[in-house]
């Protein structure tokens, strides 16, 4: 009975999901069209701008890559009760902190390589800790903390590139090759796009992820303490404990997001003039995908797609870049209302039943029941 | 039977949006048919220079990617679709097909955009901005058979140009200019990013400055980042409330906001004395405000590269088969690749303009050593004392 | 037969649970039609199902005689049904009168204007014709529950409603409101209304109502006149099987001391010491009730033994081992078992399954885990058995806890809190809200426990359920043990007089 009813549920799901993209395709397509451009082709540039040829694949999945981080990251404060506005900060350090080991250590690549992504790991995690104590200890608003969190990170990374890891240049310098995710075979498959190992790693996380929040004590106290505060602490749990490991380790996802730039996609870190919005768009990853690991990837692969592909609307169907921009938010935006489309779905059945009852009464005699 | 209704509604929706498509190709047509009058129209044009462009002359084909400050940044980027505009028209090109760019949201974006232009089978592309420095040289490696030209930063690769500028000198000038413009006596200089790139924008305009009259103060500001105007106009302000009477930016977009706060100052009060000195392209229309009928503009001068005589000169010479391969160009004073605007003739009086035009020609001639880094600049302070 | 409603084999299912399964209600005009059944006996549902908020899978409703389809409660409202909601539906900071006329504004001609005046005027009437006394300028928020309520049931008037549903109305009422609520009930018959009355209250019904009609588990049991019937039936067609009304216990035989509280000083959030050097002892075998009024610690007084709240001063033992500030956890593993006050915030985590709560405090424990990893087949065997015994009704263990009723999720933290054996329970208002089935069982279980040489402590505002419970009663005024009485010494007002501190009586516990 419960798994019959869990398909279902289940089922239903995946069918809000795509009755969602193509509705969003829909509106999308309606402004395309009153600003006097060709949907069809758009959004056969759309596609092709991703599955054209294998560079763009590859260039798709390295920027999945970090989303899968920041959405990950976004999502296990979530689940506990936290919003982790900082993931762009702690993208930052973890970057920072990954091209700092690849630039500055000569090691075999066994050892380099998971030390670059373990240090960028802490680094980020580290960034987490902060706002984790202070909510935990003084009751500050982890939202209020972690933005100003971002502000620091960026101008500190900015300063340290500047002062520390270049000579007033703008940019770090390349890591070593030990250090760097990009496989050579890989890379020249996929006609040498920027596609890196990460995408192993984060696909890692993300089992990390599911293992951890559903199947762990652990996963069972974030659950509970992010669900009800107050009966976790009834229950015997830590709430301050759980508030800290949660950004600690949802920092630390973030850190990861950073290393895969870092000693993945670019092999490097410029000066930043403004966030990356990498972090951002992970609020908007986590909370398409409900906050489940499965979810996660999936909103990650979806604004990967829609961000590459949208290049080649422009050049492909000659859209022009701003009307790509709100084409790509409508789809996303009509996902996310997947609820939206629930309730609609609601009245369309209310509809049909009612004319059926009516058909089932007139066969039927009406008894009172006595006792 | 609820599936039977869903497929309904889906094929309803269907249906409405072919029908939509179809309309939407018929605008297209429409558009085309437009495209195509003016099409003929600036072969007209180009009619009447003589040029014997009814059609276009050549099928080399040139793009651009641009930086996250977009195409119509009112900077450099702008500048150099400017470039290649001419270009176009100058050869009968199309826009689109014959020449064309492609716009950057994020910093991942710049290798698809160079690689999927490259893959379209332009000659040449040129990659606008020093942010895309690591992108070109990756592309350029991989299609030895595409040209390629990067600006603002100088790129390693056979078949790469990079075209670069003498902005320290225009700077210098410009400098020469804010030192005599100065009433006060302090003069402000907005940065973007804190880099090489921009140091040498920084250091012309302290050389130039110091030149006139070492006694004046520069406050030298970043603003860390391009596109933050609230960022650049907050800096502005103290500067002006500082006493500050004339600021140059080098600020991209966060230095609309220098030109914001100054424009308010005066708005609110005409004799303000408050002035701007633009940069990279002649930045004399965004300094116009018009304060109870009359027009004032605060836009003192700007420090012109002619990015787009570089793309375009570059352009033609590729298209004549002498593409320089592997060379810096540097543009400066002398090939009128740097130049100071003299569009607002009101404020840059002819005496400013003969003091530009005395230092311009010190430094044409190799009288002055115009510096454009910190170490040098020290030095040269030093040789004025 | 004159009816008003009709509700003819109603059936509304929800996934995996049918709540109503071929119900009949029929009232007639003019009368007090009550509508008797446990929590979660699917009562709510057949009122939804008639004022338009679900829509049932099969049956025929009928208004005067005449079939209607109600698809939406503003159709309701057209068919003269009203509803008075349990939880009021009444904006805090709007006057009465605006509340009453919400929705249906009388407007000033070509104007938006709401003409205050004229319906200030129009609710004095209305209030006046029924003897519904109410300020029609007062804010809602200053008025007391029992004026709220009157302003619930005069909206209804206002929009002309003839049948009134009251969905548990005396829940929130204090004994003197709920006569009250009782002769305004009466009037409105007079006037011609008929009413519909939810609840599992035996002896309102036997007051006020004319029929009754019982529902068990979402099926009909059936209709009966309330004067040929008596309380006992009632209880018996209610809950499907003979009820004691009368708990029945044997005279205790308490043994050696398992907790002792000394000198306990606490504080409340405020930094106020609720708790003044507190003295009690709870033996094995015993059941201590604590009475008193609500707000002179018993909540910190609980907290403090649990571990929750810091004890400034005192010491708490447990089979003499400290156990004074120590984290809640240790306090569990030591042998302490806590029914919380209020179960939704402190008793579950109501979006978790059933199962998963069920080891909120032992899921780091085997066999539930081992080495950080859930082992969710030994959780929910385990819950399945809980669930089992102490008859939680649900329609799995994977059931979310928010969608069972208040009885089944109180018996699910009963289950939860006895199964582990603690040596000593302590059951903060555990019968709130539940219904006489449920309150019999709650009563049988802790007195079982008793049986079992477990200490319990009781805290109650029942003051019914401490004198059927207790082996010893202890009186709490602020903050201290005032007084120990022997329940067969004692009665309700000489309780009553301790509690309000008159009088002393010997305070060692």
């Amino acid at each position: 009975m419960g798994n019959k009813l869990g398909s279902l549920f289940k089922s239903t799901k995946l069918w809000i999901s795509l009755f969602s993209i193509i509705l969003g395709l829909f509106a999308g397509a309606i402004i395309m069209l009153l600003f006097g451009y060709n949907p069809i082709e758009g959004y056969i540039a759309l596609w092709n701008g991703v599955f054209e040829n294998r560079y763009f694949g590859g260039e798709t999945i390295a920027l999945i890559t970090p989303y899968i981080f920041s959405g990950l990251a976004v999502g296990f404060a979530y689940r506990s009760g936290l919003l982790n506005i900082g993931v762009e900060g702690q993208l930052f350090v973890g970057w920072l902190a990954s091209v700092w080991v690849g630039t500055s250590f000569e090691l075999p690549a066994i050892i380099h390589l998971p030390l670059a992504i373990i240090v960028a790991a802490i680094a980020g995690g580290l960034w987490g800790i902060i706002p984790g104590y202070l909510k935990a200890r003084f009751h500050v608003h982890e939202v209020i903390v972690t933005i100003m969190m971002n502000y620091i990170a960026l101008y500190v990374t900015n300063s340290l590139i500047r002062n520390v890891l270049s000579e007033r240049a703008e940019r770090t310098d390349h890591i070593a090759n030990s250090a760097s995710l990009k496989l050579d075979w890989l890379t020249e498959f996929m006609s040498f796009s920027n596609i890196h190992m990460g995408i192993l790693l984060a696909v890692f996380a993300a089992l990390f992820y599911w293992y951890t929040m559903e199947r762990t004590t652990l996963g069972f106290e974030m659950r509970s303490v992010g669900i009800n505060r107050d009966a976790s602490q009834y229950a015997g749990m830590s709430v301050k404990r759980n508030i800290i490991l949660s950004m600690t380790i949802s920092g630390a996802l973030a850190g990861l997001g950073g290393a895969m730039q870092g000693i993945g996609m670019y092999g490097y870190m410029t000066i930043h003039s403004g966030f990356t919005n990498i972090g951002f768009d992970g609020i908007a990853i986590a909370l398409l995908g409900g906050s489940t690991a499965i979810g996660i990837v999936l909103a990650a692969g979806l604004f990967g797609f829609l961000k590459v592909g949208a290049l080649n609307m422009q050049a492909g169907a000659g859209v022009p870049p701003e009307l790509v921009e709100i084409v790509t938010a409508l789809i996303i935006l009509f996902v996310a209302a997947g609820y939206m489309i629930v309730l609609f779905r609601e009245k369309l059945l209310k509809l049909f039943k009612r004319t059926k009852i009516d058909d089932q009464n007139e066969n039927k005699n009406v008894k009172k029941e006595g006792n | 039977m609820k599936s039977k209704k869903l497929f309904i509604l889906l094929a309803l929706m269907l249906s409405f949006s072919l029908f939509l498509a179809a309309c939407g190709t018929s605008d297209d047509e429409n558009e085309q048919d437009n495209e195509d009058t003016n099409e003929q129209d600036s072969g007209d044009t180009n009619g009447q220079d003589d040029e014997n462009a009814d059609a276009s002359d050549t099928d080399f084909t040139v793009a651009m990617v641009t930086d996250v400050g977009g195409v119509d940044d009112k900077s450099f980027n702008q500048s150099a679709w400017e470039g290649l505009v001419a270009f176009g028209e100058e050869h009968g090109l199309t826009e689109g097909e014959g020449y064309t760019y492609a716009q950057s949201d994020q910093d991942s974006d710049y290798e698809p955009n160079l690689q999927r232009l490259t893959m379209n089978d332009y000659d040449l592309v040129f990659g606008i901005g020093f942010l895309l420095t690591e992108a070109i040289q990756n592309v350029a490696e991989r299609n030895p058979d595409t040209m390629y030209g990067l600006v603002d930063e100088v790129a390693e690769g056979d078949n790469i140009v990079s075209l670069t500028f003498k902005e320290h000198e225009g700077s210098f000038l410009v400098g020469v200019a804010a030192a005599l413009k100065s009433e006060s006596g302090k003069v402000g200089f907005v940065g973007g990013v804190d880099s090489p790139l921009i140091n040498k924008f920084e250091v012309g305009f302290v050389a130039g400055v110091k030149s006139v009259d070492p006694s004046i103060d520069v406050d030298v500001r970043y603003a860390e980042s391009f596109d933050d105007a609230s960022r650049g106009r907050q800096i502005a302000s103290s500067m002006y409330d500082s006493g500050i009477d004339v600021i140059y930016h080098a600020a991209g977009g966060a230095g609309n906001g220098v030109f914001n706060e100054a424009k308010d100052r005066k708005n609110s009060n005409p004799d303000n004395y408050v002035w701007v000195i633009g940069v990279d392209r002649d930045q004399y229309d965004e300094g116009a405000v018009t304060v109870d009928g009359e027009e004032h503009n605060v836009t003192l001068t700007s420090m012109v590269k002619r990015v787009d005589i570089a793309v375009q000169d570059i352009s033609n010479r590729a298209l004549a088969g002498d593409f320089p391969a592997g060379e810096t160009m540097e543009y400066g004073l002398s090939d009128n690749g740097i130049l100071v605007a003299d569009t607002n003739a009101d404020a840059y009086t002819d005496d400013i303009r003969a003091a530009v035009e005395e230092w311009e020609q010190k430094i044409l001639d190799g009288d002055i050593d115009v510096p454009f880094t910190h170490d040098q600049l020290e030095t040269f302070l030093e040789g004025l004392e | 037969m004159d009816y008003v409603i009709e509700m003819l084999n109603i059936r509304k299912e929800f996934p995996g649970i049918v709540a109503n399964d071929n119900i009949t209600l029929q009232v007639k005009k003019g009368e007090i039609h009550a509508l008797l059944g446990e929590n979660g006996a699917g009562k709510s549902t057949l009122m939804n199902v008639l004022f338009g908020i679900y829509q049932p899978e099969q049956g025929k409703i009928r208004v005067n005689g005449e079939d209607v389809e109600i698809n939406d409660p503003n159709v309701a409202n057209e068919l003269g049904i009203g509803m008075v909601h349990q939880h009021f539906m009444l904006i805090d900071t709007f006057s009465v009168a605006e509340n009453i006329i919400l929705g249906n504004e009388p407007k000033k001609l070509l104007n938006m204007n709401i003409d205050l005046s004229k319906a200030q005027k129009e609710v004095q009437e209305i209030s006046n014709q029924y003897g519904l006394r109410v300020d029609a300028k007062a804010l809602v928020r200053d008025i007391s529950v029992g004026m709220q309520q009157r302003v619930e049931i005069l909206k209804m008037l206002y929009r002309k409603a003839d049948i009134l549903i009251f969905d548990e109305p005396t829940a929130v009422l204090t004994p003197q409101e709920i006569k009250e609520l009782m002769q305004i009930m009466r009037s409105l018959i007079k006037e011609g209304k008929s009413i519909i009355l939810i609840t599992h209250k035996l002896d309102e019904i036997m007051e006020v109502a004319d029929r009754c009609t019982v529902i068990r588990r979402g099926k009909g049991i059936g209709t009966v006149n309330v004067s040929e019937t008596t309380t006992q039936e009632l209880a018996s067609m209610m809950v499907g099987r003979e009820v004691l009304f009368e708990t029945e216990k044997t005279p205790a035989k308490p043994k050696e001391t398992v907790l002792s509280v000394n000198n306990l000083v606490v504080k409340d959030n405020r930094g106020v010491d609720l708790v003044r050097g507190l003295n009690l002892e709870v033996k094995k075998g015993e059941i201590v009730g604590i009475a008193g009024v609500d707000g002179n610690g018993q909540t910190e007084l609980i907290e403090a033994i649990t571990g929750l709240r810091k004890a400034e001063e005192g010491l708490v033992k447990l089979n003499d081992k400290d156990i004074t500030n120590l984290k809640p956890r240790k306090v569990t593993e030591s042998g302490v078992g806590h029914i919380p006050q209020d179960r939704h915030k402190h008793g579950l985590v109501l979006d978790f399954p059933i199962g998963e709560n069920m080891v909120l405090q032992t899921y780091y424990q085997a066999p539930f885990s081992k080495r950080g990893s859930l082992n969710f087949k030994q959780i929910y065997n385990y819950a399945d058995r809980v669930i089992k015994e102490y008859d939680v009704r649900t329609p799995s263990s994977q059931t979310l806890a928010r969608s069972l009723s208040g009885g089944n999720q109180q018996k699910s933290i009963i289950g939860r809190e006895v199964d582990r054996s603690p040596d000593l329970l302590i059951a903060a208002q555990p019968t709130r809200g539940l219904d006489v089935g449920a309150i019999e069982f709650v009563h049988k279980k802790l007195i079982e426990e008793r049986d079992k040489d477990r200490a319990i402590l009781l805290v109650s505002f029942e003051l019914d359920e401490i004198l059927d419970l207790s082996d010893r009663i202890a009186v709490i005024y602020e903050g201290k043990i005032v007084a120990i009485v022997n329940p067969e010494e004692t009665n309700e007002q000489e309780l009553g007089l301790l509690m309000a501190g008159s009088k002393k009586k010997v305070g060692e516990a």
